[in-house]
């Protein structure tokens, strides 16, 4: 089958390689009609992730239909399935609480040695986003393997087109738990920071909760201007001082709760982002925090920080002394994936909420290392690409 | 081949005779204060072989420090201690909460027949007397290691104690304990494994068998035994076969 692979450092290429078994009684192989690019694919493109290794296959969003299953998958050759990122097994006691992402058993034992080391504990397996999270092949394919395909899969309903449900994968149950992380009440303001497709999901969702105001920070005009259509003010940090606006736009209170919505990779030409920068790039595991230091520095006393951005390593400066001396509330994680699926199918089928105006580029699969370099490199534009792994590459 | 338990060799697992204070795998709970004590003052001799003056004034200081309490023996295990010693023994012991009742992972076990599906290293275990099983275990250039071990101890659904017979090819004990976890979390299992490092050959291949860090290799056995007790499989990144 047609693959992408990761080969270093923006070096990502469509090869043909094996194309994936069933190895596990709860096994389904899944034929892939759509995939997407992630931000926090941009990650491991950039290789700020440890441990990926040349010919691993990326891609961690996509749905398609059931091809092959194991002798105990409930799953039925034909189905129409969109599988969560986060691979839970559905039985351990993290499961059981709905805490998917902490999935005891989801990741390779010999695996878990990384994360056991690195965090203190064993992380649960996700797919195609190193070996750290299992070394899972990812979905920037025409096939792959599913592992607990009894816990993640989402039936599909008939008439409903893949664009519609794809990003139940993971940026709309994301950006749904970094609103429900920012516990909003009534009259509150929140503010995220990053109007890519997560920030942009979890500005959607919190006005759904209920939030008073939605305020989005970026500096991107295309990424602003889909934040303003959702129904958010907005901020460009590239003309205002961001902590000083927050203040001046909550009657000097601050946000109610913040929302990182940009992870490891900041940008940003503040001395902290600056020198954060040359550690990440000499290889010290450090992540450029400069977002969520300004979101803790900006959230107002007894506030909560909602961190769906991804970190992976160290941060130091990090504002300890706001953190406990406004006594915030800090939550966080990789999606609890599962815990979301069916409200959310509902809320699409019911048009509840607007899951394809983020959408700007369709791709054969074939030009997925076009897609990667554009969505980073041209992000004002490219706000999210779609791969069709079976087009032709003449589309 | 003709297998013979070194009876004398192990008074521990007669209750009659006091037990060596270095080896307390089978015992009920490994108790920190039946460890040797530590050294309290290893640096003196030491210091007197290579006296300088700096030195003298910094020993000086410290001998004038009242000196520091006997700290008493904490709540954890022993395994976990800085420093730990069984004799000739290397081992190690790692605990997993696991999502089954007692009874069911006890009767897992209990069949030693079964620990390979959980267990990298062991080709096969098969019964060859009421208590008696012997293991073949995998080692590099196709070459195994026979050992043969006899059950010392059991409780049902709550303890069972092995150790090696003589002839073995390496001299080993271990012991498992299934303890109820609190509010139906489900069993606490805890695993200690022990053996007698050998020396030449055989002690190469003792070393690849059990890993350089044997306390790993315990570690991602127990992961997968709870992944197959709580999922019935053993997770795996799925690697296609055909490359």
């Amino acid at each position: 089958m047609r693959a992408l692979t990761w080969h270093g450092s923006q070096d990502v290429r469509v090869e043909t390689v094996p194309d994936p078994e069933i190895f596990n009684p709860h096994d389904a192989i899944i034929k892939i009609t759509s995939t997407a690019i992630c931000g926090s694919d941009l990650h491991l493109y950039d290789g700020v992730i440890p441990a990926v290794l040349p010919g691993d296959i990326l891609g961690h969003e996509f749905m398609g239909e059931v091809v092959e299953t194991g002798s105990q998958s409930p799953l039925k050759n034909g189905q129409r399935v969109v599988v969560p990122f986060v691979i839970a097994c559905g039985h351990c006691y993290f499961c059981e609480k709905q805490q998917y992402s902490a999935c005891d058993n989801s990741n390779p034992s010999e695996k878990q040695d990384m994360t056991e080391f690195l965090f203190g504990h064993g992380v649960a397996g996700l797919f195609g986003y190193s070996q750290l999270t299992g070394g899972y092949p990812g979905g920037q394919a025409q096939y792959v393997r599913v592992p607990f395909s009894n816990v993640g899969p989402v039936e599909v309903p008939d008439g409903i087109e893949d664009e519609k449900v794809l990003f139940l994968s993971d940026i709309l149950p994301t950006g749904w738990m970094a609103a429900e992380n920012a516990e909003i009440e009534e009259g509150d303001t929140i503010a995220v920071w990053g109007c890519g497709p997560v920030g942009l999901f979890a500005i959607q969702c919190a006005l759904k909760m209920g939030a008073d105001r939605v305020i989005g920070i970026d500096n991107l005009p295309n990424r602003l201007r889909l934040a303003r259509e959702l129904g958010a003010e907005v901020v460009d940090y590239s003309q205002t001082n961001v902590a000083e606006a927050l203040m001046e736009m909550t009657g000097g209170i601050g946000p109610d709760a913040v929302i990182d919505a940009v992870g490891m990779e900041a940008h940003g030409f503040a001395p902290d982002s600056v020198l954060d920068t040359v550690k990440q790039k000499v290889g010290f595991g450090a992540d450029r925090a400069h977002a969520l230091r300004q979101a803790i520095y900006a959230c107002r006393k007894g506030g909560r920080v909602s961190m769906p951005g991804v970190y992976g390593g160290f941060a130091d400066k990090f504002p300890l002394g706001a953190l406990m001396e406004k006594g915030l509330t800090v939550r966080t994680g990789q999606t609890h994936v599962q815990r979301y699926s069916d409200k959310l199918l509902q809320m699409i089928v019911d048009g509840e909420l607007d899951t394809t105006f983020l959408i700007s580029h369709r791709l054969p699969l074939e030009k997925a290392a076009t897609g990667y370099k554009n969505f980073k490199e041209n992000a004002n534009e490219w706000t999210k690409v779609v791969l069709n792994p079976w087009a032709e590459e003449a589309q | 081949m003709h297998w013979q338990v070194r009876t004398n060799r192990f008074p521990e697992w007669s209750d009659r005779v006091p037990m060596p204070s270095w080896h307390n795998l089978a015992r009920e709970d490994w108790d920190r204060e039946k460890r040797p004590p530590a050294r309290e003052h290893g640096l003196a001799p030491v210091l007197g072989l290579g006296a300088i003056a700096l030195v003298g004034v910094a020993l000086g200081a410290a001998l004038s420090k009242p000196r520091e309490p006997r700290h008493p023996a904490d709540s954890a295990p022993g395994r976990t201690a800085r420093r730990s010693r069984f004799g000739a023994f290397a081992a190690v012991g790692r605990s997993v909460t696991i999502k089954r009742p007692r009874a069911d992972l006890f009767a897992f076990w209990r069949d030693f027949e079964n620990l390979p599906k959980f267990m990298e290293n062991i080709e096969e275990v098969r019964q060859v007397g009421e208590t008696r099983y012997a293991w073949t275990v995998k080692a590099p250039f196709g070459r195994d290691v026979e050992i043969v071990t006899e059950i010392v101890q059991e409780r049902p659904d709550e303890l069972i104690a092995w150790r090696s017979v003589a002839g073995s090819d390496i001299e080993t004990e271990g012991r498992v304990t299934f303890k109820d976890a609190p509010a139906g979390r489900g069993t606490v299992v805890s695993a200690t494994i022990a053996y007698v490092p050998p020396s030449g050959e055989i002690g190469r291949l003792a070393a690849k068998i059990f890993q350089r860090e044997p306390s790993i290799q315990a570690r991602r056995e127990l992961k997968r035994f709870k992944m197959l007790m709580e999922t019935g499989e053993i997770a795996t990144a799925g690697i296609p076969h055909s490359n």
